[in-house]
């Protein structure tokens, strides 16, 4: 809880992918489940549709009564799946080609080597026990449901009309029933009238399946579905008819749940490293054009500035000079005038002396 | 007495708050129904559908459509467009009641509101993409409050601590910056987890940059698109700056949405290829993706680019809606389409109507509050006491030579 608490610190510093180095979502190395893990081999071939399998699970886990009794095979008419009053469900499969009857199948949670619902859980609330089963925890649930979203199995289910309470509900091997010793194998198994269902070592159970196909070659497809399946589950299923024909897809692929958000998680740590670092880059960038762009312009106008200043003044000395000439010319000008009339006056009256001279 | 007060009523009972009286009403009964009775009475979730219309359109279309604060408020600091400036209030206050109202919507939709913030503080899932959406959220809500918290302290007339944010402007926006890219893109990455769920032309390893880029086109035009009926109805609290570069701002986003749209639809052409999907295309699926990719993408960024060239304002407006259009669309196509697509029709999901109430009813409320807040506070306007505090290079800004004339 304290690693956990810490490990989510670095997350929010933006370091959790790159220090984690256990976390499935930046891990390299292939892992290929707990080594002494348990897990059920259900094999097809046995399985009569009798339902007994789901009342165990009802009767160990203290499920709700269903509304129409377990020994009632109506409810085979339609597909089911799995809900929160029901861990597990058989269906039967119909007009199969090249089958003469109904072939039957129980589903559950397959509980996966790395299981999708504890890679998106965002509280961590999905651990995969060493014993092999993916339990739940209801301490922490926030009921966000991306495990749903998450699991290709399509097995948590939701407690809908729970206001304020609502559980994830899902199987859990009975992992609690054979820890406390209350049970030596989970409730299906213990009921199945068959030996449709093996609980056991999964490797164990791997070598079982291998011994059916060496010992009934025509009876089975040679395919152990959940040996690699979406990275490989703890639950596994052999039968003697293609696995699509009986509701178990054939197109998820080998990869575990984890990698596939590992890319876009390792992007995390990057991105709060790159970005910050180029954004201020650009910034700086931007910054320092428009610095220069203001110091163009400032050298630019007191360029212009000197220019006209001196445009100004050359100006203003031409304006000076010819207004210095003007007022020599004016003054000479003027003096010329002035002795002009000095002289028309004294003609003047030198004439008018000579007039009165003659009159007397 | 009693005719004031008649008349008092009649004052109140216009058509828009009697719209909006409704709305509050039915938000509350679906909100009491919702929190006595559980999901299972309020909604059409099942255990195949555990994400409908509430995360659907209040989470990934309600982050989306806020990406106008980070775009915005980059743009004007980071990328140094300060012609944007007098749009990054309108917008960072849209990013924050946005995101608010994000989480306030995933109230309603988880099972345990009160934990939300268990990952952050009780037990990490750091495996998770939504640990990784959940805790940028959270930063980026509280990194918008921050943003956001000026405009509150000018309207209340206290300098301090105001003046301490606005000097750490760049360093929020980068951070916000940050949290986006981190968050926008991881929205998409949710859905890497299920491929054996999407249908393969909206599934792919590229979904992430998908989601991101598409955001930033929903932010460009979420700001044109606000502005727009912002216009309409707060003119009255616009000041002269807002005003003179509204026109400006319009066309800036409008040439950026059109290059990031272009950009968008490479990419999803890209995505196909990647994984050849093109038979796909020829399925009534493809058919809906072409829709998706020519219709919502591919001819908002025509134009877009036919607006910006023609100095067609109205164009761009309806282009603006036409892009918002499809990034929801875009959201709905690979949260509730795409998802589950092999599973028969009649096992398919449909919102009860009370899922559109409670998501109206989250719009509302943010209409409400946006309003309230623009109206009183320096949203739209600079506040005059505060105005000699802004960056001193905006007020430079008239007299800056344009970058493109200078030099030549």
């Amino acid at each position: 809880m304290q690693r956990r608490t810490f490990l989510g610190l670095l997350g929010a510093a933006g370091m959790g992918a790159a220090v984690n180095k256990t976390a499935p979502a930046a891990g390299v190395k292939h892992f290929e489940g707990y080594p002494d893990s348990y897990g059920v081999l259900f094999d097809a071939t046995r399985c009569i549709g009798c339902r007994s399998c789901e009342a165990g699970c009802n009767q160990i886990n203290g499920l709700p009564q269903p509304d129409k009794p377990f020994d009632d095979l109506s409810v085979l008419e339609k597909k089911r799946r799995t809900n929160a009053k029901v861990f597990t469900v058989v269906n039967r499969y119909d007009r199969i080609p090249g089958v003469a009857g109904a072939v039957f199948r129980k589903d559950q949670c397959q509980h996966c080597l790395e299981p999708a619902c504890a890679s998106a859980c965002f509280v961590a609330a999905f651990t995969k026990t060493p014993q092999g089963a993916v339990i739940w925890d209801e301490s922490v649930c926030v009921g966000c449901r991306y495990c749903m979203i998450a699991c290709p199995f399509e097995i948590p289910t939701y407690e809908y009309n729970e206001p304020l309470t609502p559980r994830v509900m899902k199987c859990h091997m009975c992992h609690p029933h054979i820890t406390s010793g209350r049970a030596t194998v989970p409730g299906c198994v213990g009921a199945c009238p068959t030996e449709a269902l093996v609980y056991g070592k999964r490797r164990d159970l791997l070598a079982v399946a291998r011994q059916r196909f060496a010992a009934f070659p025509d009876r089975y497809v040679n395919h152990i579905y959940g040996e690699r399946e979406m990275g490989g589950t703890n639950w596994l299923y052999i039968s003697g008819v293609p696995f699509k024909e009986i509701g178990l897809r054939e197109d998820l692929g080998v990869t575990p749940a984890p990698e596939l958000t590992s890319g876009a998680l390792a992007a995390v740590p990057i991105i709060s490293a790159a970005w910050p670092v180029l954004l201020t880059g650009i910034y700086a960038i931007n910054k320092r054009r428009e610095k220069i762009a203001t110091e163009e312009k400032k050298q630019a106008v007191a360029e212009a500035l000197a220019k006209a200043k001196a445009q100004a003044k050359e100006e203003l000395d031409k304006a000076l000079a010819k207004a210095e000439a003007e007022k020599k010319s004016a003054v000479e000008r003027e003096v010329k005038k002035a002795l002009e009339e000095a002289a028309k006056a004294q003609a003047e009256a030198e004439a008018g002396k000579g007039q009165t001279e003659e009159g007397e | 007495m009693s005719t004031l007060k008649t008349e008092n009523l009649k004052q109140y009972l216009t058509p828009f708050n009697i719209v909006v009286g409704i709305i509050l009403l039915l938000g509350g009964f679906v909100t009491i129904l919702r929190f006595t009775k559980g999901l299972g009475a309020v909604t059409n979730l099942t255990d195949n559908y555990p994400w409908g219309l509430w995360i659907s359109f209040d989470l990934l279309c309600g982050v989306a459509l806020a990406a106008g604060g980070y775009t915005t408020s980059a743009a004007c600091y980071v990328f140094g467009l300060k012609r944007f400036h007098s749009a990054v209030r309108p917008a960072i206050l849209t990013a924050f009641l946005g995101y608010a109202l994000v989480v306030f919507a995933l109230h309603y939709d988880v099972g345990r509101p009160w934990r939300l913030p268990y990952p952050f503080f009780v037990q990490s899932g750091p495996t998770s993409v939504l640990f990784e959406v959940g805790l940028c959220v959270f930063l980026y809500l509280i990194t918008l409050f921050i943003e956001w918290v000026p405009s509150a302290l000018e309207w209340l007339g206290i300098r301090k601590p105001r003046d301490i944010i606005v000097k750490a402007t760049l360093a929020l926006t980068i951070f916000g910056v940050v949290l986006s890219t981190m968050h926008q893109s991881s929205l998409g990455a949710l859905f890497l987890i299920a491929p054996s769920k999407m249908h393969p032309l909206w599934y792919s390893s590229y979904i992430p940059l998908f989601f991101f880029v598409s955001s930033i086109a929903a932010g460009l035009s979420m700001v044109i698109f606000e502005s727009t009926l912002s216009h309409h109805f707060m003119h009255d609290k616009m000041d002269e700056t807002y005003l003179k570069e509204h026109d400006g701002v319009t066309y800036g986003f409008a040439k950026g949405a059109a290059m990031v749209l272009v950009l968008y639809f490479f990419i999803k052409v890209v995505g196909i290829t990647l994984d050849n999907n093109w038979s796909y295309l020829l399925t009534g699926y493809g058919a809906w993706f072409l829709v998706e990719l020519l219709g919502f993408v591919a001819l908002p960024a025509f134009l877009y680019a036919i607006a910006v060239r023609e100095k067609n304002l109205t164009l761009i407006r309806w282009t603006a809606a036409l892009t918002v259009l499809g990034i929801v669309l875009n959201r709905f196509n690979v949260s509730l389409v795409a998802f589950n697509w092999h599973l028969p029709p009649e096992m398919r999901y449909f919102p009860r109507w009370h899922e559109f109430v409670i998501s109206i009813f989250v719009v509302t409320v943010g209409l409400l509050v946006f309003r309230f807040i623009a109206s009183r506070m320096p949203i739209f306007y600079e506040h005059p006491e505060f105005k000699e505090h802004e960056p001193r290079d905006l007020e430079e800004h008239e007299l800056k030579p344009h970058p493109q004339t200078w030099g030549h």
